[in-house]
């Protein structure tokens, strides 16, 4: 009989193989799949894997790369901060959104003003203030009143893009749009594009999400801030006797992710997406939250975990378009990913021992 | 600058395989970008039926390929540029949000022909088509009308865009010409296709009272909800959209919209073998046939069968124009005339139209 027994310390082993055993797994169970569905399996695997890397047009995928994997790792690590203190930030969809609505507000009011050095800060700081305000809606209702910030940052989110669909049908609509919804196109405008280079795929939203990245490196390795969020997650009894103020560092944590996700929000609508439209926001709010926890919601571990996903997307439309993978299969391939992902993260805490019948 | 000129060159190499085909070496490749499943029974799968029309038709000289449910904005231009690479001749963009992607890809590949569905900009690579559904809407209009036993009309619409706004007040006019007493519930779903979502508003105008349902999402969730009810003892009408969601005939389903894409697909891919494809715009009705109406069933009265069918030739011949003065603008302001009908462009034109007519309670939604 198989028994799992708890280890009295996470493996530290395990913590870092799991998510690499996890890919692994999820590229055999992804040519099992491919396979039943009379593909061929390896060559569906590099179609996703190697084609946007290394294939003939890695030249036009490499930038894309970073265009799809910006927001993920932003939000990602805004989300990691949270998660790391057992703040549960579920709605980074809605304060991306909110974001980008603030961002383009400021883009939008201003136009056809040609002060970028004006236009776009503001719009970075309307950005991140509008994500921001939005993840304070949970979390002041959580430090005053104990809600659930799970239910409530989830729940605005549907507020959220019902904001967004008033906004592209009404006051942010394009007024020489013959009365079609969708704003003016901010990538075209030289004073609020956030494009620095288009045709290498770089834009505001990308370098901010590597700042990002090392400044949340620092916080965690060197920053008192970043002990205390590690000891409110772990052990909150200890926290609470050295000291830590768990009004202040919800409030820190949700804000923090807001804004990251207000960021990435607002790069990306004056961006890639270029228009405030209906349907502006894909799902990397929520995507986010499985790269957080595929990069060990650790700063770097995040980096790459974005970048994978990023790859999995790119790739899988390679697969849909050259082999005729259905796109659903795609999604069940991402999907295993995560859960492969959950199920090996037992061994970090647990050991597999082989226990004789009855011997118990 | 760099991604001019490298994307300069893979469009050279697109055109080498173009002319390799001239040769009669390599297929025409044909790309096709979707907005949803393949399998959602309605708006895509009628696409991908024209697809495989075109497979059908031409065989080995042509390749298709075609990737699903891509988001409307930068996931489209990077779908569309990948196919453009990839050596497609002709891609079809088959969603109104895939407009600014198409004209910007179309940009970069000046010798791949885009044919974008639903929207207004062209290019000298870009065309536009679209189907006339309002007259499809005019029909469904005429017969919910007459069968409404509560006189609610349930619409399940999708985005407060020109075409759904001309289905509403298609449907609406048709309706009250035939019965005064008629109010139409109208819920905005902000999706094209979310069998959740769909089934959800399908259900709450079933509860304000609606006993006909229009739909203009993709899916056949609304289709099932309603025999759901009809199961429970109501009487529930809907209408196919998009597709003849045949598997709901007779009831609730009593007829449906079919968007019949393959001709004009096949038409499109000859021009592009003989090297006359050329950029145009194309908006056509019931009488050419890219608008179907699916078999009306018996499970209504003949007579308002018969009527129906009428009307459906009526509007094939161009005898009617479903929309024929006088018609007034929600605020009580003469849109049109007595005996004119509503011109295709221009202010208060038919391809921009954003206003309910008369009669209509609800707002468009701001």
């Amino acid at each position: 009989m198989i028994a799992l027994e708890k280890r009295p310390q996470p493996s530290a082993f395990w913590s870092y193989a799991a998510p690499l055993v996890a890919v692994i797994l999820t590229m055999i169970f992804g040519a099992a799949l491919f396979a039943a569905l009379g593909k061929p399996p390896l060559e569906a695997l590099s179609k996703i894997f190697w084609e946007p890397l290394f294939g003939e047009f890695s030249f036009f995928y490499l930038p894309q790369l970073l265009v799809k994997g910006a927001p993920l790792v932003a939000i990602a690590l805004g989300l990691s901060l949270g998660f790391k203190a057992g703040i549960w930030n579920i709605g980074a969809e809605g304060q991306y959104i909110i974001g980008a609505i603030c961002g383009a507000a400021v883009a939008l009011a201003m136009y056809p003003s040609e002060a970028r050095w004006l236009v776009f800060p503001a719009m970075l700081i309307a950005g991140a203030f509008g994500g921001f305000a939005w993840a304070m809606i949970p979390g002041i209702l959580r430090v005053k009143f104990g809600t659930n910030e799970i239910l409530v940052s989830l729940m605005l989110v549907y507020v959220a893009e019902q904001l967004l669909a008033s906004m592209a049908l009404g006051a942010m609509k394009n007024p020489e749009g013959m009365g079609f919804p969708g704003s003016r196109n901010m990538s075209q405008m030289d004073a609020a594009t956030s494009w620095i280079s288009q045709s290498n795929g770089m834009h505001w939203g990308v370098v901010i999400a590597l700042i990002a990245v090392i400044f949340a490196y620092i916080l965690f390795a060197r920053h008192i801030l970043g002990f205390q969020i590690k000891l409110a997650g772990q052990a909150p009894r200890a926290a609470a006797f050295s000291g830590v103020n768990p009004a202040r560092l919800i409030l820190f944590c949700l804000g923090t992710s807001g804004a990251l996700a207000g960021i990435a929000g607002l790069t990306e609508v004056s961006g890639p997406a270029g228009i405030v439209s209906i349907d502006f926001n894909v799902g990397y709010g929520f995507t986010a939250i499985i790269v957080a926890f595929l990069g060990r919601l650790h700063p770097v571990g995040i980096l790459l975990a974005g970048g994978l996903m990023a790859l999995t997307y790119i790739g899988g439309d390679i697969a849909q378009s050259s082999l005729g993978l259905p796109g659903a299969a795609i999604q069940v391939f991402q999907g295993f990913l995560l859960f492969a992902l959950l199920a090996v993260d037992v061994l970090t805490n647990y050991r597999v021992r082989l226990v004789q019948r009855g011997a118990a | 600058m760099l991604r001019r000129t490298l994307l300069a060159s893979a469009a050279a190499t697109a055109m080498l395989g173009g002319l390799a085909h001239a040769d009669g070496h390599a297929p025409v490749k044909v790309g096709f970008v979707y907005v949803g499943p393949i399998g959602d029974g309605g708006w895509t799968y009628e696409h991908d039926k024209g697809r495989l029309a075109v497979e059908a038709e031409f065989g080995d000289a042509v390749e298709t390929v075609f990737v699903e449910s891509v988001p409307e904005g930068p996931d489209a231009e990077r779908v569309m540029t990948q196919m453009a690479l990839e050596g497609a001749d002709l891609i079809f963009t088959t969603s109104f949000g895939y407009m600014d992607p198409t004209i910007n890809v179309a940009a970069n590949f000046p010798d791949v022909a885009f044919e974008h569905a639903t929207g207004y900009k062209q290019a000298d690579n870009v065309s536009v088509y679209s189907a006339r559904f309002y007259e499809g809407r005019a029909v469904q209009g005429h017969i919910a009308g007459q069968i409404t036993e509560s006189n609610v009309i349930g619409y399940i619409a999708s985005f407060p865009i020109p075409e759904v706004i001309r289905g509403i007040n298609s449907a609406y006019i048709h309706a009250k010409e035939v019965n005064p007493d008629v109010e139409f519930k109208i819920i905005w779903a902000y999706t094209w296709f979310d069998p959740a979502k769909e089934a959800e508003a399908a259900n709450v105008l079933i509860e304000q009272g609606a006993d006909v349902i229009l739909q203009h999402t993709d899916s056949t969730a609304p289709q099932a909800a309603a025999a759901a009810a009809n199961d429970a003892g109501a009487t529930v009408y809907t209408f196919g959209q998009a597709s003849d969601m045949g598997e709901f005939a007779p009831m609730p389903r009593v007829s449906s919209i079919i968007d019949d894409w393959a001709p004009y697909y096949i038409a499109r891919t000859q021009a592009v073998m003989d090297g006359t494809w050329e950029s145009t715009s194309t908006w056509d009705g019931i009488g050419a046939g890219m608008v179907g109406i699916g078999e009306i069933s018996d499970a209504i009265p003949a007579e308002v069968k018969a009527s129906a069918e009428d009307m459906v030739a009526r509007l094939a011949s161009g005898e009617y124009h479903a929309f024929t003065g006088p018609i007034n603008k929600q605020d009580g302001s003469v849109w049109l005339a007595e005996g004119e009908t509503a011109s295709d462009y221009g202010d208060d034109g038919l391809a921009g139209l954003n206003f309910y007519v008369e009669g209509l309670t609800a707002e468009v939604p701001q």
